[in-house]
């Protein structure tokens, strides 16, 4: 049998009755696969580095700095330490001002992997054990570029001039570019006090690294996770990098999506190819039952032969997907990692498991009517299979897509709305393509022949024309989603900001720095901002009683709770906070210890009005009572706080500063002398982070654009799959035509006619399509208003004419070069 | 394997066959009765829609009686599921059609290597190649039934009824799509392997020259025999 079904496979192969589903199936299989090597690859890179990742095999990590106990007691089991602190700061080089992610760090640092140097950039680079040595600064290669320095120049940082000793080019605990939004410095600690950059409150990251016997280490850990009320965080090789491993979650579940819509596509191709398949073999199957086969033997022989296809196609489509993720993996350069190791064999079996899947799926449902073909259809040809029930085919389709895309996402949850709106999305793109049919046939009339017989064949073959319709119209539409709008709604958004929306954040000031800083914008002209106060506080109790992450399920709930707070005093509320409950303080109620809550996040962490809520703040316990809960627009760049204080409660607790203020282009030369005044301020050029996070976001979206070009591949495939469906008949109605007298010209013309409107149609449900949805995100979601943009139609329209037009008519021309007679005679 | 019986290697014992139309029931045979003895020709003759293909059915299992009973070597084809019947086929049955019914995918060898394939017997290339040879299509082995003439298709046809010796070969109007000349030398042949091989041969036909050359003669007139 098995020997019976490969001779099949090639004498269909040979008859080209499974070019059409193997190409589909290669397409589909490739972008799972390139998801699926990229994505495993970056995997393996994190479980690989996971000691490297955290640059030691165990890592305390706090806002504060490492409590004494906590060092005393790696001391005391003889495990060696280093230190590190990361904050963002301002380096200053002739007079240009740069933001800059400071990295402090102690002799011995790094415990695990090594840090890479060189003196020049673009040259290669050298590992090293040293660190930076006194008065001297490692850069990143690209803050040279962008303040036009070279090694041995000097930075200024702080109240310190330090020297530009090196290059550095790698550090084991960066991770990739995606969590590096300035340009690194990293400096020896033992500077960190002379440069006068940290002050009360200012937000650092201090980081214990510990080094030592696994079973000692093992014994640290457990003394330390025994402590309560720390908000000192362990980071283990075993849990290293959560943000890294949730980076990679999203890119997973969104490529993967992304990949599940070509292998949609690619399904409704293999389902076209395979109805045709099946009735061009009913002739087979009777005289296979004829010559004594039996039913289940037939079925056996054509799922054989399907499961070679898929076996053969899914190889080229593995093969195809490797390469294709070298293309993913050079998009997102070092985004996630500096270097990638090579995949495991985990994405080959997932490439050919969609194969399987995805044919099976499909393809099962029309060749099982092959089973039901009567023997007697050899004498009389009118004999005809019961056709497979429609349920059964629909089940088959949705089980198969979904089990794919459970393997993609892990999340039952995901897959069940994906499906569901998938399942809506093609309901109404279909419904909208039936009305596109509809109206169109209003127009046949009024045209010429050639453009009659085009809009009669898409009316006549209504189901294919709707299923191509949609499934083009899916693929241009998540194109057009991912370049014109995406863009659109940027744009959008920035124009929504008042032209003087704050474009500078900044953070570390003093207490006694605030009046200077005031008169000093005062003296330049620059609108006077606002600064405000506050005070870091730990959650420590809710009503009294204790609060851990344990205590809640949410992701964010147990981010919060652990996540150091800003308490800020407040006579007034902000502009554009609303009071959702309760009410605001009056002024006898100054130094009562009130505070007013942001809406969202007493829902998250379930507090409710008058609860009473505890913090930490600089080692004392401090109660306060809510009094409010507040209604956030976090979109204004105006300075927010999640909890807001009376003023007078606080004046006794270490504060810092921040503020948030609109510097003109020719005012940004101000940020240089400020800093240089007061350097433990740190200015943050809201305009750069937006560029690099738009950077990023372009680099991501090429990558997603990339798979979804398969999406456009797969829909391709569902043309020349109902194409080919046509073919005979397209054929017989081009001979009678010819017979009739119509030139080959008319003929040629009806097809562009046929193709151009679908495409047309297509384009224009998607340019409609991603409106609509750009406009739902833009009002509905981030709530901006929304500029509508005729060229999105108009791209829409434009790349469907032409992709379905020149497709169409390539693959449906070989009907007009056939000499009619041998048509008509073969009847 | 086969026992030539007394009673006939092929019967039909009060065979019917009734079709619901939506103008009411249909007869399409009415009690037909007849033994054939193994090795024996056989033509039912009759006029286009006196019933011959589908008592051709009938006899070959292609198709179930609505009353009666037609049988193969004492087998009743009624008693046996579809399944049962196709295995008693891959046994013991050869087809030829008028429109020959090859596959246009396959080339004429591997047409003739089917009914071997699906019977999983050995060598299947090496004895359709033997019997395409003593068709006289030895040089056109790799042509595709396109290729052919419909004198060579019916041919390659007659080489893939008899590449399985079967024991009973039916054929329904073999000669029916091809020139005078080309019919008289599909038959002479037809009949040689038939003798070679000692099959029971059961052709529905409208050519009375054809049928004299049978041994056995059915005539159908409107769907009953008229001289069993």
């Amino acid at each position: 049998m098995l020997l019976f079904s490969w001779r099949n496979l090639w004498r269909d192969w040979r008859g080209g009755e499974l070019r059409i589903l193997a190409v589909a199936l290669v397409i589909a299989v490739t972008a799972v696969s390139a998801v699926g090597f990229f994505i495993d690859r970056v995997d393996r890179g994190i479980q690989q580095q996971a000691a490297e990742l955290i640059a030691a095999d165990l890592v305390i990590s706090s806002a504060r700095p490492v409590s004494d106990g906590t060092q005393a007691g790696a001391a005391a089991l003889g495990l060696k330490t280093a230190q590190t602190m990361q904050f963002r700061s301002v380096a200053i080089a002739a007079d240009k001002p740069q933001l800059v992610e400071v990295k402090a760090v102690s002799q011995g640092y790094p415990f695990r992997g090594q840090l890479r140097i060189t003196d020049a950039p673009f040259t290669a680079d050298r590992t090293t054990d040293e660190i930076p040595a006194s008065r001297e600064v490692w850069a990143e290669p690209r803050l040279l570029q962008m303040l036009g320095l070279e090694v041995g120049d000097s930075l200024q940082l702080g109240a310190i001039r330090f020297t530009i000793s090196h290059l550095l080019t790698y550090e084991p605990d960066r991770g990739g570019d995606m969590f590096s939004i300035a340009p690194r410095v990293m400096i020896n600690d033992s500077d960190i006090i002379a440069t006068e950059l940290i002050g009360h409150g200012a937000l650092v990251n201090y980081r214990l690294l510990i080094d030592g016997e696994q079973t000692v280490i093992d014994g640290y850990r457990r003394q330390l996770e025994n402590r309560t009320g720390s908000e000192e965080k362990i980071l283990s090789v075993r849990d290293s990098r959560p943000e890294l491993r949730v980076a990679l979650e999203r890119a997973q579940q969104f490529l993967g999506l992304a990949s599940i819509i070509s292998v949609l596509l690619a399904g409704v191709a293999v389902a076209t190819a395979a109805r045709r398949f099946a009735r061009r073999h009913f002739d087979s199957a009777a005289i296979y039952r004829c010559f004594g086969a039996t039913q289940n033997r037939i079925i056996i022989a054509f799922s054989l032969e399907m499961l070679w296809l898929a076996i053969i196609a899914s190889s080229a489509g593995v093969i195809l997907g490797l390469l294709a993720q070298a293309g993913i993996s050079q998009i997102l350069d070092k985004l996630f990692l500096t270097s990638l190791p090579a995949p495991s064999l985990q994405p080959v079996v997932m490439g050919y498991a969609t194969g399987i899947i995805l044919l099976l799926g499909f393809a099962m449902p029309p060749l099982l009517s092959l089973r039901q073909v009567p023997p007697l259809r050899v004498l009389r040809r009118d004999q005809v299979p019961v056709s497979t029930r429609g349920w059964l085919i629909y089940s088959a389709v949705f089980l198969s897509i979904g089990s794919l895309l459970y393997w993609q996402v892990h999340d039952l949850k995901m897959v069940v709305s994906v499906m569901g709106g998938m399942l809506l999305t093609i309901s109404i793109l279909s419904l909208a393509a039936y009305g596109l049919i509809y109206l169109l046939t209003q127009f046949r009339q009024r045209v010429g022949v050639a453009w009659r017989f085009g809009l009669a064949n898409i009316a006549r073959r209504q189901s294919d024309s709707v299923i191509q319709i949609v499934a083009f119209g899916l693929g241009i539409m998540v194109l057009l989603l991912l370049s014109t709008v995406r863009n659109d709604l940027l744009d959008g958004w920035q124009q929504s900001l008042p032209l003087d929306a704050p474009n500078h954040f900044m953070i570390n000031v003093q207490s006694d720095q605030v009046e200077g800083i005031e008169q000093f914008f005062q003296q330049q002209g620059v609108k006077q901002p606002t600064l405000h106060a506050m005070v870091r506080a730990r959650l420590t109790s809710i009503n009294g009683r204790k609060v851990s992450s344990d205590d809640y399920a949410s992701e964010r709930a147990k981010h919060m709770i652990t996540r150091e707070f800003n308490l800020s005093p407040a006579s007034q509320p902000q502009v554009d906070n609303i009071i959702v409950a309760g009410s605001w303080w009056q002024q006898n109620d100054q130094g009562k210890p009130l505070m007013s809550l942001e809406a969202k996040l007493a829902n998250t962490l379930a507090i409710k009005m008058n609860d009473r809520v505890s913090f930490d703040i600089n080692g004392s316990e401090r109660e306060f009572t809510i009094s409010s809960l507040r209604q956030v627009d976090w979109q204004t760049f105006n300075i927010n706080f999640f909890t807001v204080v009376p003023p007078g409660v606080l004046d006794d607790a270490p504060a810092s500063w921040v503020t948030s203020l609109y510097l003109k282009p020719e005012q940004k030369s101000l940020i240089a002398p400020l800093v240089k005044r007061y350097p433990n301020v740190t200015v943050i050029d809201v305009e750069a982070i937006m560029s690099r996070v738009r950077n990023i976001m372009d680099r991501v979206t090429l990558a997603v654009e990339f798979i979804f070009m398969f999406s456009l591949l797969a829909g391709l495939a569902v043309l020349y799959a109902a194409i080919q469906a046509s073919q005979d008949e397209r054929r017989h109605e081009s001979a009678v035509l010819r017979t009739l007298g119509a030139r080959r010209s008319i003929l040629l013309r009806g097809l562009f006619a046929e193709f151009i409107t679908l495409g047309a149609l297509s384009g224009l449900l998607a340019g409609f399509a991603a409106t609509a949805l750009a406009w739902v995100l833009a009002e509905q979601v981030f709530h901006f208003p929304y500029q509508f943009n005729p060229l999105v139609g108009l791209a829409g329209i434009t790349s469907g004419v032409v992709i379905v037009g020149i497709a169409g008519v390539l693959g449906t021309r070989r009907v007009l070069s056939q000499p009619p007679v041998e048509t008509l005679r073969r009847g | 394997m086969v026992s030539q019986q007394s009673s006939g290697f092929v019967q039909a014992i009060q065979l019917g066959k009734r079709v619901t139309t939506s103008e009411g029931p249909l007869v399409i045979l009415d009690d037909i009765n007849f033994s054939i003895p193994a090795g024996t020709s056989v033509a039912i003759l009759g006029a286009s829609g006196s019933g011959k293909t589908t008592l051709l059915g009938l006899l070959a299992g292609l198709d179930v009686s609505s009353t009666g009973q037609a049988m193969i070597n004492d087998i009743d084809l009624g008693g046996l599921d579809e399944d049962g019947r196709a295995l008693l086929r891959a046994d013991t049955v050869g087809f030829v059609f008028q429109n020959f019914q090859l596959l246009s995918g396959l080339t004429a060898l591997e047409n003739v290597m089917l009914p071997l394939e699906l019977a999983t017997a050995d060598k299947p290339r090496k004895t359709a190649l033997g019997i395409l040879s003593r068709v006289g299509l030895a040089e056109r082995v790799h042509h595709y039934p396109g290729q052919l003439s419909g004198g060579e298709q019916q041919r390659c046809a007659i080489a893939r009824a008899f590449a399985a010796s079967p024991k009973v070969l039916f054929a329904d109007e073999p000669t029916g799509n091809l020139d005078q000349a080309t019919g008289k030398v599909i038959i002479d042949l037809l009949f040689e392997l038939n003798r070679e091989q000692g099959t029971t041969l059961i052709m529905a036909t409208h050519d009375e020259e054809l049928a004299s050359k049978c041994e056995m003669r059915l005539q159908l007139r409107g769907g009953k025999l008229v001289n069993p």
